[in-house]
């Protein structure tokens, strides 16, 4: 076992993993952060997207030992009043890809600058969803994104 | 109203099977078979693991008859002495660690001496492949109605023509699972699923347990899409049969892997179509053959052929119907429900064919519909009298209008005589979905429901159908709220433990809005009989009314309760196949704009048009969702998602290489709802979930026939299917 620790939310953790663990298990069954879901298993369904140092990763396909002494942001470090768009735009149903979907969205929507290069559907195209068919999901960033998301449309 | 655990399920607060806090249990695995169809020779555990760390499961260890309940009680628990498809479980093993007992599961060789296995279900069955009756038909059925084939003889045209539809993954995102374990000598059995009390019933017959030693909770699920219907009773009964034995929690969880290869699927179907005509276009005679692949065990394929056969016909007036239907056994993981349960195969088919022969009589394709759509007092293929006051001449119209379907017939024309390697078209699909089951089955399924008045004077619904993300614990609220004049805060729905809530029946069939919504309102109403209200108390009324009771009863429980009563005027003999198959039908247009690209065949929807009649709307953001939803699940279907098999399993069992649709694979799906208010459903609501999957595969195939000038008779229409069409086709334009 390597014991490693690294910032998780904004505070300090130290966990013992093997070389082998995935960080998206490291968090569900040893830290019991069970926002992140697992859809697929090999990064292909972005349900379990965490931010690395500020950047969307596929959890199932990280191992831990490699987020030593590096940032990792989950599902439960994002403020619920925000999500506001996401509940009102039909944007969540069966909730399984939900977090790994608003994670992704609220990434995007800090960064702006992407929506000059690519439709909101070409960023979003990381996460699968089967229950919403997606327009929902589209227009709650759309919304959350305000002017920047009504300059570019949709794509 | 906005959905009731919308915050919960955004912010990752909802607990799913695998999110459960649970102490010191066991990881649960599946050994499976390796071959399609033989005799189990030996089981061989390798000698270097320490088995007696395991807790290991053969049949042996099932307390009870090893089958699990359904139609038929012909499937295994765990396969004894034969195997009938590859990835039938064999043994179950537990151990606290996972990599552990994957590894053993890895670790365990289950040789089997195989038989000829019958693994195509178009071919007739040799005789050393016959494994079911005198001939691998599970089931048959048949529709007649007038004399076809004397309309077939006098009719003017004749045009006929085979269709086939492949098999198609749920792909919900939280892949199957269950807990179980004992509490105080109760298992009790937690998990992803849609139908509760089929679990329950699974539960008691293959471990010979009364009702009172068993209890199952549904845990936020998924999605379901029919893939939770009958098969976690496997899951269940595994979880069980390990936790009884291991004497901890057990904990079973597919990864997506094994949940693609080992669950069920959408029934592949063939479908053929011989049809008398006017030259004009009016249909004389329609002569309709289904076949679906059953695979290795009965499970509800003679219900998705029943629904099959019932829809074959499509939305359209004619007098003289055959429609034979034979569901076959094949040595195939078994085929399951899918939203839509045979619907959507035959609907593809017949409005395909319409295509087909608006194409032959050299006749435009909306008016060939506009001819032979349902008019109010025409009856169905089961003879069953059209008579709801729908206008389903304006649901076209208002499908034609939104989509442009003329403008845009007059620009791909422009489009395609000017671009060198794209092609547009446009394409049209009408049908219609039965809501609820069909004929008779409401009657049997008895289904109840409660609703408590609470000490502090709001309600409780107590119903086993659940939540699975198209919005019931929302409906049921904002149905509960409007029928007592309550604020949907002071109205809680039950969690679906079949300790607590009473059996309203299976999640499934666009049944839960329309007809357990009603059982919510007509609960409400008896609440209020009880306390001796009229029907026209309402709010705080209602509210003192229950405090007062509870007051006067300390401690004694205040119910409501409503039971499934048949609508007036609706017969249905199950033997004939004759009369009113479903209490309502939705009925819809959906038009479909596609671009093929040439040099690839790859074909992209470019706008999607989905106008529906399904009585009243109830909540408007859910109904959209629903529709969108679906549409997008039947563009992949019509597209992209194709199951490669090797005997009778499914090789690409992985997001990476099946593949569903994206945000950016699909556009922007318009949505627009006529309403005529069902008197018999909840709030004039009639079913929904599943008539927008029925749609988008014919709407989009007819739009990449008329881009493209190619056939297409089967789905999924993938590029590689349809670069081989044009390329056999020396007529068609190719880049």
């Amino acid at each position: 076992m390597i014991p490693i620790s690294f910032t998780l939310n904004g505070s300090r953790v130290a966990v013992e993993v093997d070389a082998a663990d995935r960080l998206l298990d490291t968090l569900r069954y040893q830290l019991a952060l069970t926002g992140t879901k697992e859809g697929c298993g090999e990064g292909e369904c972005g349900a379990c997207t965490v931010y690395l140092d500020g950047l969307p990763v596929d959890a199932c396909l990280v191992p831990t030992y490699q987020v030593r002494g590096r940032r990792v942001d989950t599902i439960e470090s994002l403020d619920p009043v925000a999500l506001e768009p996401f509940e009102r735009c039909g944007a969540t149903q069966c909730g399984a890809c939900t977090p790994g979907v608003v994670m992704t969205a609220w990434w995007i929507r800090g960064h702006g600058e992407l929506l000059r290069t690519h439709t909101i559907r070409e960023l979003m195209a990381g996460n699968l969803c089967r229950c919403t068919g997606y327009d929902g999901i589209v227009d709650a960033v759309k919304d959350a994104l305000g002017d920047d998301g009504r300059e570019t449309g949709d794509g | 109203m906005r959905r009731l655990e919308a915050l919960a399920k955004l912010t990752g607060r909802e607990q799913y099977v695998d999110d459960l806090p649970l102490d010191g249990f066991l990881w649960g695995m599946t050994v499976r078979s390796p071959a399609p169809r033989g005799r189990i020779t030996a089981i061989r555990f390798a000698p270097d693991v320490d088995w007696s760390q395991f807790v290991v499961v053969d049949h042996q260890d099932i307390p009870g008859p090893n089958v699990v309940a359904l139609i038929e009680q012909d499937q295994p628990v765990l396969a004894a002495s034969w195997v009938r498809h590859v990835h039938e479980p064999v043994l179950l093993l537990a151990h606290p660690s996972r990599d552990a007992v994957r590894r053993a599961a890895r670790a365990i060789e289950v040789v089997v001496a195989p038989d000829p296995p019958a693994l195509d279900f178009r071919a007739a069955p040799r005789p050393e492949q016959i494994q079911y009756g005198s001939d691998n038909v599970l089931k048959r059925l048949k529709i007649e109605k007038g004399e076809v084939e004397r309309a077939l003889a006098r009719a003017p045209v004749i045009v006929a023509g085979t269709y086939a539809t492949g098999a198609q993954e749920h792909v919900y995102l939280e892949t199957q699972g269950m807990i179980a374990y004992l509490d105080e000598g109760v298992l009790v059995v937690k998990g992803s699923m849609q139908c509760p009390y089929y679990v329950l019933t699974a539960l008691q017959h293959a471990l010979a347990r009364d009702a009172s030693h068993v209890r199952v909770l549904q845990t936020p699920t998924g999605g379901g899409f029919g893939g939770k219907e009958e098969f976690p009773s496997h899951i269940a009964l595994h979880a069980a049969l390990l936790a009884l034995k291991g004497g901890r929690p057990v904990k079973l969880i597919y990864d997506r892997g094994e949940d693609m290869a080992a669950t069920t699927k959408r029934h592949p179907a063939l479908i053929r179509h011989r049809t008398g005509l006017t030259r004009d276009g009016r249909l004389l005679a329609q002569d309709i053959e289904v076949v679906i692949d059953g695979g290795a065990y009965v499970t509800l394929s003679p219900v998705v052929l029943s629904r099959a056969i019932i829809h074959a016909a499509g939305p359209y007036a004619c007098d003289h119907v055959r429609i034979t239907g034979r569901a076959m056994f094949t040595n195939a993981v078994p085929f399951g429900a899918f939203r839509g349960f045979g619907a959507p195969q035959t609907q593809f088919a017949g409005e395909r064919h319409m295509d087909v022969i608006a194409r032959t009589l050299g006749i435009d394709a909306v008016e060939l519909r506009r001819t032979n759509l349902l008019r109010d007092g025409q009856t169905t293929a089961t003879g069953q009298v059209i008579r709801d006051g729908t206008d389903r001449l304006a649901v076209l119209e208002r499908a034609l209008e939104l989509s442009g379907y003329r403008t845009k017939e007059r620009e791909h024309a422009a489009f395609n005589a000017t671009h060198q390697t794209e092609r547009r078209g446009i394409g049209l699909a009408t049908f219609y979905h039965g809501a609820g089951f069909t004929g008779g089955g409401e009657l049997t399924l008895k289904s109840q429901l409660r609703v408590a008045g609470l000490p502090d004077g709001r309600v409780e619904v107590l119903s086993a159908s659940i939540e699975m993300g198209q919005g019931t614990l929302t409906v049921f609220t904002e149905l509960a709220a409007a029928r007592l004049g309550f604020a949907a805060a002071d109205v809680t729905i039950a969690a679906a433990d079949t300790a607590r809530v009473p059996n309203s029946g299976p999640t499934v069939a666009s049944r839960t809005t329309m007809i357990v919504g009603g059982l919510v309102e007509r609960a409400c109403d008896d609440l209020r009989r009880r306390l001796g209200l009229d029907d026209s108390a309402r709010g705080a009324a209602v509210q003192q009314a229950i405090r007062r009771w509870h007051g006067e009863h300390p401690g004694a429980t205040l119910c409501g309760e409503a039971a499934y009563e048949k609508p007036p005027g609706i017969e249905w003999d199950d033997k004939t196949y004759r009369g009113d198959a479903y209490g309502a039908f939705g009925w819809a247009a959906y038009v479909a704009e596609v671009e093929v690209d040439l040099r690839t065949c790859a074909s992209r929807v470019l706008d999607f048009v989905a106008v529906q009649e399904v009585g009243k709307v109830l909540n408007p953001t859910l109904a959209r969702g629903q529709v969108q939803g679906g549409v997008v699940q039947g563009i992949g279907w019509a597209l992209m998602e194709e199951c490669k098999w090797r005997d009778g399993a499914m090789v690409n069992n992985q997001l990476t290489n099946y593949l569903i649709p994206t945000a950016d694979d699909v556009p922007p799906v318009r949505v627009a709802f006529l309403e005529n208010p069902y008197p018999h459903g909840a709030g004039g609501a009639k079913g929904l979930g599943e008539l927008p999957i029925d749609g988008p595969g014919p709407a989009i195939v007819n739009a990449v026939a008329r881009a493209t000038g190619a056939d297409p008779r089967a789905i999924p229409l993938t590029a590689e299917r349809l670069m081989e069409l044009m390329e056999r086709d020396p007529d068609l334009v190719h880049a």
